[in-house]
């Protein structure tokens, strides 16, 4: 249960590199990830939890227990899905200070990084930067 | 304006053959070109021709007292001949060089909209028309208090003509609107929508960058008073456009920027200024980029555009035919005359999805709501998957598109 935030990423990468780095195999593999990713409620897919892509929308929530902070996520485009589980896996469940410290070095080292060059300034990194802002929040809150 | 519907005569392997970029496996598998109505690609006598210049013949240009410069403005001034023969203009002078499409519509928005839109007055764009046909404008009608009005279209993507007589009136100072859609393919009827915007003596924009590389464009018997269209569409480099105008329509309009190139003397007093269309053109131009362009109209006019118009509605029509019977295709833009782009989307699969996957299979298209976003409203759709198609394609990449779709879909029905 104590798995740290590298520790996550590195079994992401040991899982992506069976895949050799075939963009077929990778885009199935993000789209199964995705829907594995649990159910989001209706009323969290809101205005106000909305990273909006230039293409796809996703949604994201974050809410603090016992002092770690759990996030919930959907996608409409089933791709985007898939890349926001794999964030949703590596951060579920840690403390907001871990979160805004992680530094978030599997995407380059599973071949996703044209994800975030493809859907312009709003995809991965969107994703990323917005996940970091709520950790910033519940770490300010926490103070 | 109808498009000719002979078989054509080109030898598509040898037009290959001159594009480098090509010839290349992207995520190992051949490159299906197929983004062509967002930049199509350039032959390799563009690309000599910049390297050539850069090699040989780099000098600013127009005042320079040596053979560089000498050589450089003539090369730089041969294309704006080659741009006037293209477009029948009347003359070389009514050839304004642009960045782009954008930048063209942009000076005649911003200094004819200025100087000649008042309180009241009305322009009147399309449903159809491209982010860059639009902006501008409402920019101008909020800065000049004049009310942007919008020609209506059918489910098919065409302007509904009827409605004409009641948005073209003597309010209208501006109609602008594209000759082809970049989003659906439509062509437009260009010579009856100036004839009716003339007759109240409203003057005419035409957007031209779907149009410039598929259609013949012959601006004195459209009667356009302006035309605007960009390079990097017609096999040409990036960065660059241009602005046709009509002589006595530029002469009245006043400078778009100030600079170099656009004054005829210049004191701490009062600046006077250059004839046309040096007027439009302060600073140095791009000058690499005109002269590389000359290659790109040379190699359209030996091809013919007839023919190259001919191929490509071969292409459309193979393309269109064996989509539609791809279950859960629905195709977005079925107006009768259409420049070669197929714009669709498919039931249950978001088009950024298909596009990714298209991609992974070597498929290149473009998805999005391709810079259309009030076209996308009026489908109540967020975007489209969009394949154009240029002289360099063929009926194998075609086939190998409608497999890699195919192949899409069914991963997404498991």
């Amino acid at each position: 249960m104590s798995e740290t935030i590298n520790d996550i990423q590195n079994e992401i990468i040991e899982e992506f590199s069976m895949l050799d780095s075939d963009m077929e195999m990778t885009i199935e593999y993000v789209m199964e990830l995705g829907q594995q990713l649990p159910e989001m409620a209706e009323a969290l897919k809101n205005e106000d939890n909305i990273v909006k892509g230039c293409q796809s929308k996703v949604w994201l929530n974050a809410e603090t227990k016992d002092g770690k902070m759990y996030l919930e996520a959907d996608s409409n485009t089933a791709i985007t899905k898939g890349l926001v589980s794999i964030l949703v896996r590596i951060l579920n469940g840690h403390t907001p200070q871990e979160i805004l410290n992680a530094d978030l070095y599997f995407v380059d080292k599973i071949g996703l990084n044209r994800f975030i060059g493809t859907q312009r300034s709003n995809g991965l990194g969107a994703m990323m930067k917005q996940i970091k802002i709520y950790g910033l929040a519940y770490s300010a809150k926490a103070e | 304006m109808a498009q000719t519907l002979e078989k054509h005569t080109l030898d598509i392997q040898k037009i290959r053959a001159q594009f480098p970029v090509l010839h290349q496996e992207v995520n190992g598998k051949p490159l299906i070109y197929f983004d062509n109505a967002a930049t199509n690609q350039k032959p390799k006598r563009v690309i000599d021709a910049l390297v050539k210049y850069y090699e040989h013949d780099n000098a600013n240009i127009h005042r320079g007292a040596h053979a560089l410069a000498a050589r450089a403005t003539e090369a730089f001034e041969n294309t704006r001949v080659s741009v006037q023969k293209f477009i029948n203009a009347n003359e070389p002078e009514e050839i304004i060089f642009t960045k782009g499409t954008s930048e063209s519509i942009n000076l005649v928005a911003s200094s004819w909209g200025r100087k000649f839109l008042n309180p009241g007055d009305e322009v009147l764009i399309s449903t159809l028309e491209h982010h860059s046909n639009i902006v501008p404008w409402q920019m101008i009608c909020e800065e000049r208090g004049a009310e942007l009005k919008v020609m209506p279209i059918n489910e098919a993507g065409e302007i509904i003509i009827e409605a004409l007589d009641e948005l073209i009136t003597e309010k209208t100072k501006m109609v602008a609107f594209n000759h082809a859609s970049n989003s659906l393919g439509t062509i437009n009827p260009v010579k009856y929508i100036i004839d009716k915007a003339h007759a109240v003596g409203a003057k005419v924009l035409v957007d031209g960058a779907q149009a410039s590389s598929h259609l013949t464009v012959d601006v004195q018997a459209l009667n356009a008073d302006f035309y605007a269209f960009s390079a990097h569409k017609m096999y040409g480099p990036t960065g660059l456009g241009v602005l046709y105008g009509k002589r006595d329509i530029l002469e009245k309009t006043p400078p778009y920027q100030g600079g170099g190139e656009m004054i005829k003397e210049v004191s701490f007093d009062k600046t006077t200024y250059n004839d046309i269309p040096y007027k439009f053109e302060a600073g140095t131009p791009d000058i690499a980029n005109v002269i590389a362009f000359n290659e790109a109209i040379l190699f359209i006019n030996e091809l013919g555009k007839e023919n190259i118009a001919a191929y490509e509605n071969e292409l459309l029509a193979y393309a269109t035919d064996k989509i539609a019977q791809i279950e859960g295709v629905r195709l977005i833009g079925t107006a009768k005359e259409k420049v070669s782009v197929l714009s669709f989307e498919v039931e249950g699969i978001h088009h950024f999805d298909l596009g990714m996957w298209l991609d992974a299979k070597g498929v290149a298209v473009r998805t999005g709501h391709h810079c259309t976003q009030p076209l996308m409203d009026h489908y109540c759709i967020e975007g489209t998957v969009r394949a154009s198609f240029s002289v360099y394609n063929t009926v194998e990449e075609i086939d190998a598109f409608i497999e890699a779709l195919k192949s899409t879909i069914s991963k997404f029905k498991k």
